[in-house]
């Protein structure tokens, strides 16, 4: 009889793994595709086969197609480094909030919770409004404020919720709601102040948008990305043992303060690296995980390597419709994935609903 | 002798060969300093309205693919692609559209955009826009310029010219100068802004023969009651879009802050053309003349144009 059950839950596991390994095999598949794809696809037509040759330029390759400087101008110095940037945006953004979600044990939770989004948001607002730092830091003043915002948020989060020693996940998921009230409050003062001019500038910030990134600007946000990327799945097992609560995952044997200083530390610097050149883009980190969980289940160790390649493929595809459905112009993507985030997350709470609630 | 001949001929033949690049190109300094080398024929991109406007008093318009979104005039310009707002530009559709060309002016950008155009070839000139007779002149020198028709340039800025100097003269004899305010709604239902010193909408009303009614900060700033107190207007100035916008002349009469007002009281509102009247265009002759016609009723403006 036990052993019946036993080969049972074993073929279960089976079918659990095999089902794990497609679906990852298929979402990888996925990703290069919308990659390649968007690389290959933009207002200037550029045939695949001088995509191919102008990529394999700079690796000493001289292939048959013949281009000119304003085709490799556009793959190389527009399109790639916005590509590239899509890919940490939507991955930094998504492994971000699958592990908040599963470290708050909520659902709501996302990125902009622990106040990063909105403190990127106000020092950034701060820096076109009061014209602070530009002088000094010129291209750098922006984005480099916008992420010690962030940081700074979301130390304030951390340290409202810590007592002891001990940081208490309810208290911070309410200081990160006050917090991100306080910086809202900020920005509109600052809007109230500005002058219309001003006024365009950060309202596009605000909107989110992945436009007039150069490989200068995006490198220093790389490797806070890949950090947050690599280290992020290896949690996967104490996430897992938190999602029993966090006596339970004690007693089994994970550090579970050192998981939250450590994912909340991740989180804050992927999210801030890249909000600070994108503006806000919404529902990404909210979205993402709970599509990912729909279609392979909770368990992290999947979950979290899923929703990386998911992230980073959508936020393309949202990039690829934001600049080319209003040519001559582009679309702020923030715009974008809050359009098709809403009615979306609407239809997944419709749905989680029906199957029982969450 | 004969070799001498012979050398100098090819002398000639290689500097020739040398120069017919540059002849068939032109330099221009733009408003940053940088020297600028264009094509003297090739679709142009326009970003700006003025640029815009130049570009058709020059008869070149034909040669614009494509303008910003605040190419408003002449109305056939509406038709023409929009490569959207001018201060939030993107490269790759703008280069799609195979420009020789940008003309942008000076507040274009992003800047890392316009980098990413050069970048990939394709000249950008920016076009200096000070709101003062002086800046509209350069605007046009500039401009025609780059498009290659210095000649017409110099018709169109003696004509401008001959015309301010006409209407400043006449403007000069005013002996009152009321105090007027501009505002610029930024949406329905919200306080709008005020100009303040160093703006067009300042320059304007001081080639008008007006007064601006705020001196105290640069640029644009939302409407207090304090300021609009201080102020004291007895003109109010808005653009039809923005009257528009607050509810017509009773929804801006309606704020309590501008009622408050001599103008409010009186009554005294000037809707204009918000590209005519703060685009320091071919047009700024017309825009004094409209406003200074509201200024001072008595004065006689008119020119055979209007």
């Amino acid at each position: 009889m036990s052993s019946v059950a036993a080969s049972g839950l074993a073929a279960v596991a089976e079918r659990h793994r095999r089902r794990s390994i497609f679906a990852i095999s298929a979402l990888a598949v996925g990703f290069v595709a919308i990659f390649l794809l968007s690389v290959g696809w933009g207002a200037v037509p550029i045939p695949p086969g001088q995509v191919v040759a102008i990529l394999a330029e700079p690796l000493g390759l001289d292939l048959p197609w013949a281009f000119d400087t304003r085709e490799s101008t556009v793959l190389l110095a527009i399109r790639l480094p916005r590509a590239v940037l899509a890919v940490l945006t939507g991955a930094a953004l998504a492994v971000s909030g699958a592990a908040l979600q599963g470290l708050f044990r909520n659902p709501m939770a996302d990125p902009a919770l622990i106040g990063v989004s909105n403190g990127a948001a106000l020092a950034a607002v701060g820096v076109i409004v009061l014209g602070v730092g530009t002088g000094v830091f010129g291209l750098y003043a922006l984005p480099a404020a916008a992420f010690v915002g962030g940081l700074v948020a979301t130390v304030i989060v951390y340290r409202i919720a810590s007592r002891g020693g001990r940081t208490e996940i309810a208290t911070m998921l309410l200081a990160g709601i006050a917090i991100n009230a306080m910086a809202a409050a900020g920005i509109g003062m600052l809007i109230f102040i500005s002058d219309d001019r001003q006024l365009r500038e950060l309202n596009f910030w605000l909107l989110g948008g992945l436009g007039g990134v150069t490989w200068e600007k995006l490198l220093p946000a790389v490797p806070f990305v890949l950090l947050a990327v690599v280290v992020i799945p290896l949690l996967a097992r104490r996430l897992n043992a938190l999602l029993l609560g966090e006596t339970e995952a004690l007693h089994l044997g994970f550090h579970v303060e050192n998981t939250k200083r450590l994912i909340v530390t991740l989180a804050a610097l992927a999210t801030g690296g890249t909000v600070a050149l994108t503006g806000v883009i919404g529902f990404v980190g909210l979205v993402v995980p709970h599509l990912v969980r729909l279609l392979i289940g909770p368990d992290h160790r999947i979950l979290l390597p899923a929703s990386i390649l998911l992230g980073a493929g959508l936020m393309l595809l949202a990039d690829l419709f934001a600049r080319t459905i209003v040519l001559p112009a582009e679309l702020p993507v923030g715009i974008l994935t809050s359009c098709v985030g809403g009615p979306f997350f609407i239809w997944l709470l419709v749905r989680y609903r029906a199957i029982g609630g969450w | 002798m004969k070799t001498a001949a012979s050398w100098l001929s090819v002398l000639c033949l290689v500097a020739f060969i040398a120069a017919r690049p540059a002849a068939a190109d032109i330099a221009v300094t733009d408003a940053t300093g940088n020297a600028v080398t264009v094509p003297k024929a090739g679709p142009v991109i326009s970003i700006g309205g003025s640029v815009t406007e130049i570009a058709h008093a020059l008869g070149q318009v034909d040669r614009v693919v494509a303008v910003d979104s605040t190419s408003l005039y002449p109305p056939a310009v509406t038709e023409k692609p929009d490569v959207g707002y001018m201060r939030q530009l993107a490269a790759e559709p703008i280069l799609a559209l195979q420009p020789a060309l940008i003309l942008a002016v000076e507040d274009a950008g992003p800047p890392a955009v316009l980098d990413q155009i050069r970048e990939a070839g394709v000249p950008v000139v920016l076009v200096p826009d000070e709101p003062t007779p002086h800046g509209v002149l350069d605007k046009i020198d500039i401009v025609a310029a780059a498009l290659g028709v210095p000649a017409k340039g110099d018709a169109l800025r003696a004509a401008l010219r001959a015309e301010l100097d006409g209407l400043a003269a006449k403007i000069a004899k005013v002996s009152e100068r009321p105090r007027v305010l501009f505002m610029l709604s930024i949406g329905q239902g919200r306080v709008p802004m005020v100009a303040g010193l160093d703006t067009s909408a300042a320059g304007i009303v001081e080639l008008a023969g007006g007064i601006n009614a705020v001196e105290g900060f640069n640029g644009y700033k939302p409407l207090s009651p304090e300021a609009a107190v201080a102020a004291a207007p007895e003109v109010l100035l808005i653009t039809n879009r923005s009257l528009e916008l607050l509810g017509g002349e009773q929804g801006l009469l309606a704020i309590p802050e501008i009622a408050v007002t001599p103008a409010g009281q009186s009554g005294q509102v000037v809707a204009m053309d918000g590209l005519l009247l703060l685009g320091f265009g071919p047009r700024t002759g017309k825009a004094i003349r409209q406003l200074a016609g509201h200024l001072h009723p008595g004065l006689s403006l008119r020119a055979a144009a209007d």
